[in-house]
């Protein structure tokens, strides 16, 4: 049987996760909306095509390039932070978890999820090209 | 079609994507890709990349929900986390490699089976088989609310669900989808998670999935602004719609009309893959 104490501890973490996720999500999808609705407004005539893939351009690739669309105010950068705010929200939860798991003293586990996090940094980071 | 019009467009079949991905618990990543696909001749890649931001965006949300109400396994879905995120990076490099009209074929096939996985009955838990001692020692057993009030469960089979994990894992990043439907059956049936507590805890798992294929995804060109914004805004909203009527009413007749479509979708996503008309 776990004390009420542990109970107590566990279900604050949860509450924070869960405002974690939900805050990232919304963030997102305000930034999301911001940006597409400035994407429209300037490009909203001109004619899509999306049959042929050719790859974005390199400046929506990585996240120094968005930082740079972003700064110089173009659409489609601003939608492109929103989607990395959106990819950073499950990020934060694992990052999060270890602090939890840390606070726990569960060793084992604090191991596995920063092995996620690790995981999840790398894709991020470690691949180019 | 023009941006605005090709938009609008995108966004309603995103909203009705999220609303019977909802609806069957098939999630809307299988429906939007083949949609855009076969309906409005996107590139798979560029499919894929939109619908992988979708599915981040409603499983978080939902995850939210659930993680408060106490169903999720906090541990269980961490330590899956771990075979799910390296079947996801494996996925997504896949998706680099392989040829589109073969990713649409595999994407056809996986969408028939999880169609087939949703819509026949669950096994009941009975002949569960031995308590798996690596449970215990990586402390998966847990609990969760049920109307006579806690129920403590024990994990099983931890091997065997760690490995689907990765497969489960390994399709969502080589085809942009959440992959709830395996996740599940891992859960489910392989590990006899309760069927509550699985799809909650898949759920809370294939944002963290989907970040680890999307990072990639990101990388190599896939995520276009363009076309992610009205499939997230879309799958989101509708989503959100259809996990409000599924306490509402009985689905059974908008199960079945979709699952034809589902089957239809299937079917065309193979025969373009075969035929390499993509």
């Amino acid at each position: 049987m776990r004390t009420g104490k542990e109970n107590w501890s566990e279900y604050r973490s949860e509450s924070i996760m869960a405002g974690l996720l939900r805050s990232g999500v919304l963030l997102a999808g305000v930034v999301v909306l911001a940006g597409g609705i400035l994407f429209l407004y300037r490009y909203g005539l001109t004619f899509p095509d999306y049959r042929v893939f050719r790859g974005e351009p390199s400046d929506l690739r990585s996240l120094t390039g968005i930082a740079g669309e972003v700064a110089g105010f173009h659409s489609r950068g601003i939608i492109q932070l929103g989607l990395l705010i959106l990819i950073a929200t499950p990020v934060s939860r694992v990052a999060f978890s270890i602090m939890m798991f840390l606070e726990q003293r569960d060793r084992l586990y604090v191991m596995i999820t920063t092995f996620v996090l690790g995981l999840l940094l790398y894709s991020m980071f470690g691949v180019s090209g | 079609m023009n941006v605005l019009e090709f938009t609008a467009t995108i966004f309603a079949g995103s909203v009705a994507a999220g609303f019977l991905g909802a609806l069957t618990g098939l999630g809307g990543g299988v429906v939007i890709v083949p949609l855009l696909v076969i309906m409005f001749g996107v590139d798979i890649r560029y499919a894929a990349g939109a619908s992988l931001v979708s599915v981040i965006a409603t499983s978080s949300g939902s995850a939210a929900a659930y993680v408060r109400k106490g169903y999720t396994n906090v541990r269980v879905g961490m330590f899956l986390e771990s075979a799910t995120t390296m079947g996801a990076l494996l996925g997504a490099f896949l998706t680099t490699r392989l040829h589109p009209s073969l990713v649409s074929t595999i994407f056809g096939i996986v969408l028939l089976h999880s169609a087939y996985l949703s819509f026949t009955t669950r096994h009941s838990a009975e002949e569960a088989g031995e308590a798996d001692p690596l449970a215990r020692r990586l402390r998966l057993d847990g609990h969760y609310p049920t109307p006579e009030g806690e129920q403590s469960y024990q994990v099983r089979k931890v091997p065997a669900g760690y490995g689907l994990m990765f497969v489960a894992g390994t399709l969502s990043g080589l085809l942009g989808i959440g992959s709830g439907a395996f996740k599940v059956l891992a859960m489910d049936r392989a590990m006899r998670i309760p069927f509550k507590v699985a799809t909650t805890t898949s759920n809370f798992m294939i944002g963290v999935t989907a970040a680890a294929s999307a990072g990639v995804y990101l990388n190599r060109g896939y995520l276009d602004p363009g076309l992610a914004m009205p499939v997230m805004l879309g799958v989101l909203i509708g989503s959100l719609l259809g996990v409000r009527q599924l306490f509402r009413r009985n689905t059974r007749v908008l199960r079945l009309v979709f699952s034809v479509v589902i089957l239809f979708l299937a079917v065309e996503m193979i025969y373009n893959g075969i035929t390499g008309r993509l």
